[in-house]
């Protein structure tokens, strides 16, 4: 095999886990858009405030410190206690049903029947409020986020490849975590729209809500619920990207990674999410690789988006997307 | 009902603004938004140092200084509005803090006769006093961080890297974009192999660049990044295993946030600087007796020694002994923006006047003059040790190609010149 065949073949596995990473992010867009037709501008601040918590409980940070000192002249920062990973996730996936729970009550609530900009203008207003909120509740310094992931080279890929082809190839140990993670993800997501009481309420909200309604369906506590599965998807995106960066407030960028796979995927679509990563994710990596260092390179930002234009043009409701046939 | 609110209004803005005879310094800061933790430590630097001043010296030669902060979000709109908003009460000197933001308020700053202090970033040709009459650059600009990475690698070299493959990661906008032009000229001066590997905006998917990297085995990485960008350089950089003590900064890639969230995979990692880092100065003693302990720091106070903090502490220190200068001068205690302009024109920076100040060897030693605004160009390396947590210089503030930036510098202000209509003054 040539040299260049064996590097592209690098890429391409590369691109893969890239994928799998942009579609964590583009799954929460997705859950929310099938389940109530609201595009979620939210959706990247979710992961950031979602890992900040993390964060924040791991390490026994108080809270809104800034606000408490400055309001009362005290001096207070930590509790003095650490929390384990796992008891912290749980916790920070309270809180994030907590949020889902506050923007229904106080922001979605009062704008059913609204037209869908409204509501998506009101997940912009969200975004700033969440990433303000965020900034005082657990300040704006980079924090370290360790939860016992493994990162990076995988020495074995590496000893193996370069007995093969003699050269080893680079695979980080956090994108194969977030390859079986994401699997395992869109597996317990499937299982529990298809075979939970829940998950059918959730399908059948999604199909149509004054149908759902007229069977005693609560469109509140769906909304909820879908708001908190989008939470729990926001806090795995955050783990995995902010293992890698740091938690820091760019993370809430991450959205716009998700959006080519979205459109490329489709938005209503959970395989659609991730089969949609997956070809942004190594079409972007492999034209990098091959016309990048000919234009002078960083193509895949305004790639990501050509490819899922030129899908687009061929399939405009995305690859996995519901096809809208309007009778008039 | 309306009229008592106006007039409340009126009475709050006249007692939140400067007493006339305050001397006003304006801080462009960021601390909200995604470049909110390297804005922070800045602003509070700047801040604490002329608190300092206030509370130890009583001001500046008698007058009290006023730090007047403005929120910019690192956006140049919002930059150019604080700008605006603030050169009415009787702004001194600004610090954009911001490439973009510099660029925007040049023509603007000249116009209305203020000076902006662009130190470690801006426009880099602003060091051609001839033609930037109210920009200053000092004590180092881009392409001297650039000759100085150079330098740095021919030291450790024996004076030779010919052959030597460097990289070049950079992020890929006009700040990122300032080191290549000059490391070409070097690549041909030396004859070390350079490429450029471009990220994009903000940086945080690095996997084609650092596989790239990986494949073509470079002998040394030079890193121009901000953000989010530097964080993951760094742990990718540590992902493919390469040598952190052949990679370097500029030092916008250089403080605590970038190293400390890959752990001790960041251990080695070296950046281009300035000034000093740490604590270890007679000048932190007052800094803790006046403004923390005395609780007037403008943060938390947790940021105290940090980078940039330092850098921010830095800056103010030389906006406060050009604004001595300036009443020297003058001869007179109230200067005028004017007066600030001259007296940064006329500033002398030398190791005994740092000692004086408390802060010895914390920066390098140069002298600004009408057609030198960029100061001597000396640069420092230092280097982060993860077991400590802390950065060390590991060199001296050493001279950079003054040969080839100066013929660079003299081409790009010549053309901003021949654009702008500008005649060449200090003749």
């Amino acid at each position: 095999m040539s040299d260049q065949l064996i590097y592209a073949t690098e890429v391409i596995l590369n691109g893969l886990m890239a994928g799998v990473l942009y579609a964590l992010v583009a799954l929460g867009f997705v859950l929310i858009y099938k389940a109530s037709g609201i595009f979620n501008y939210a959706q990247g601040v979710m992961a950031l405030f979602a890992a900040m918590t993390l964060v924040g409980i791991m390490n026994g940070q108080v809270p809104f410190a800034h606000l408490i000192n400055a309001t009362f002249g005290v001096h207070v920062t930590h509790f003095g206690w650490t929390i384990p990973a796992l008891l912290a996730i749980l916790l920070t996936m309270g809180v994030m049903i907590l949020l889902a729970w506050a923007v229904q009550q106080f922001v979605m609530r009062h704008l059913v029947g609204q037209e869908p900009i409204i509501l998506f203008m009101a997940t912009i207003g969200l975004a700033y409020f969440l990433e303000g909120v965020a900034d005082l509740m657990w300040g704006s310094e980079i924090k370290t986020l360790d939860v016992g992931l493994p990162q990076g080279l995988n020495v074995w890929i590496d000893d193996t490849t370069y007995g093969i082809f003699g050269y080893g190839f680079f695979i980080d140990n956090l994108d194969i975590v977030a390859t079986v993670i994401a699997a395992l993800l869109v597996a317990a997501l499937v299982a529990f729209s298809q075979y939970t009481k829940q998950g059918r309420a959730m399908r059948a909200v999604a199909d149509d809500h004054q149908a759902a309604l007229s069977v005693g369906i609560s469109l509140n506590f769906i909304w909820v619920l879908v708001w908190s599965v989008a939470g729990f998807v926001a806090l795995v995106a955050g783990i995995m990207w902010g293992t890698k960066s740091g938690v820091q407030f760019s993370l809430s960028l991450i959205a716009l990674k998700a959006l080519p796979v979205l459109m490329l995927g489709g938005f209503t679509s959970i395989p659609g999410a991730i089969v949609g990563g997956l070809i942004i994710g190594v079409g972007e990596k492999l034209f990098e690789f091959a016309v990048g260092p000919l234009v002078g390179g960083a193509t895949e930002n305004w790639f990501a988006y050509v490819l899922a234009l030129i899908f687009l043009v061929f399939r405009p409701q995305g690859l996995f997307g519901e096809k809208i046939i309007e009778r008039v | 009902m309306k009229m008592k609110l106006a007039t409340a209004a009126l009475s709050a803005l006249i007692a939140a603004g400067p007493a006339l005879a305050d001397l006003t310094f304006p801080s462009l800061s960021y601390r909200t938004g995604a470049y909110a933790a390297g804005g922070i430590p800045f602003a509070d630097g700047y801040a604490d140092y002329f608190t300092l001043l206030n509370e130890r010296d009583g001001g500046i030669g008698g007058v009290k200084a006023n730090v007047l902060e403005c929120e910019t979000g690192y956006n140049t709109e919002k930059g150019v509005e604080c700008y605006e908003s603030t050169k009415g009460a009787g702004a001194l000197v600004y610090q954009p803090l911001s490439t973009g933001i510099t660029y925007q308020l040049i023509p603007k700053a000249t116009a209305d006769g203020i000076p902006i202090h662009s130190m470690g970033y801006g426009r880099t040709s602003a060091k051609n006093g001839k033609v930037f009459s109210n920009v200053f650059n000092y004590p180092a600009n881009y392409w001297d961080g650039a000759s100085g990475a150079v330098n740095y690698l021919l030291e450790i070299n024996g004076g030779d890297i010919k052959g030597k493959k460097i990289a070049l990661v950079y992020h890929n906008s006009a700040y990122g974009k300032e080191p290549i032009r000059t490391l070409e000229e070097l690549s041909k001066k030396h004859g070390f192999e350079l490429s450029t590997l471009p990220v994009d905006h903000p940086g945080q998917e690095q996997k084609s660049q650092w596989l790239q990297i990986r494949r073509d085995k470079p002998d040394y990485v030079l890193m121009w990044g901000w953000g989010v960008m530097n964080q993951v350089a760094v742990q990718e950089a540590a992902n493919i295993r390469f040598p952190m003590e052949n990679f370097i900064g500029i030092w916008w890639s250089g403080s605590e946030n970038d190293v400390l969230p890959a752990g001790d995979a960041a251990n080695g990692y070296k950046a281009l600087t300035f000034h000093n880092v740490g604590t270890d100065f007679p000048l932190f003693d007052d800094l803790k007796k006046y403004v923390i302990d005395a609780g007037k720091a403008a943060g938390a106070g947790d940021q105290v020694g940090t980078v940039l903090y330092n850098r921010g502490l830095y800056a103010a220190m030389l906006a406060a002994e050009a604004a001595k200068k300036a009443q020297e001068i003058s001869g007179k205690a109230d200067i005028t923006a004017a007066d600030m302009r001259d007296g940064m024109e006329a500033l002398e920076i030398t190791e005994a006047k740092m000692a004086e100040l408390g802060l010895p060897n914390f920066g390098p030693t140069f002298s600004v003059s009408c057609e030198n605004h960029g100061g001597d160009a000396l640069v420092g390396v230092t280097q982060w040790d993860a077991t400590s947590k802390t950065w060390s210089l590991i060199s001296d503030f050493k001279p950079t190609d003054g040969d080839v930036i100066g013929a660079l510098i003299e081409e790009d202000s010549s053309a901003y010149a021949t654009e702008n209509n500008i005649s060449p003054r200090c003749n």
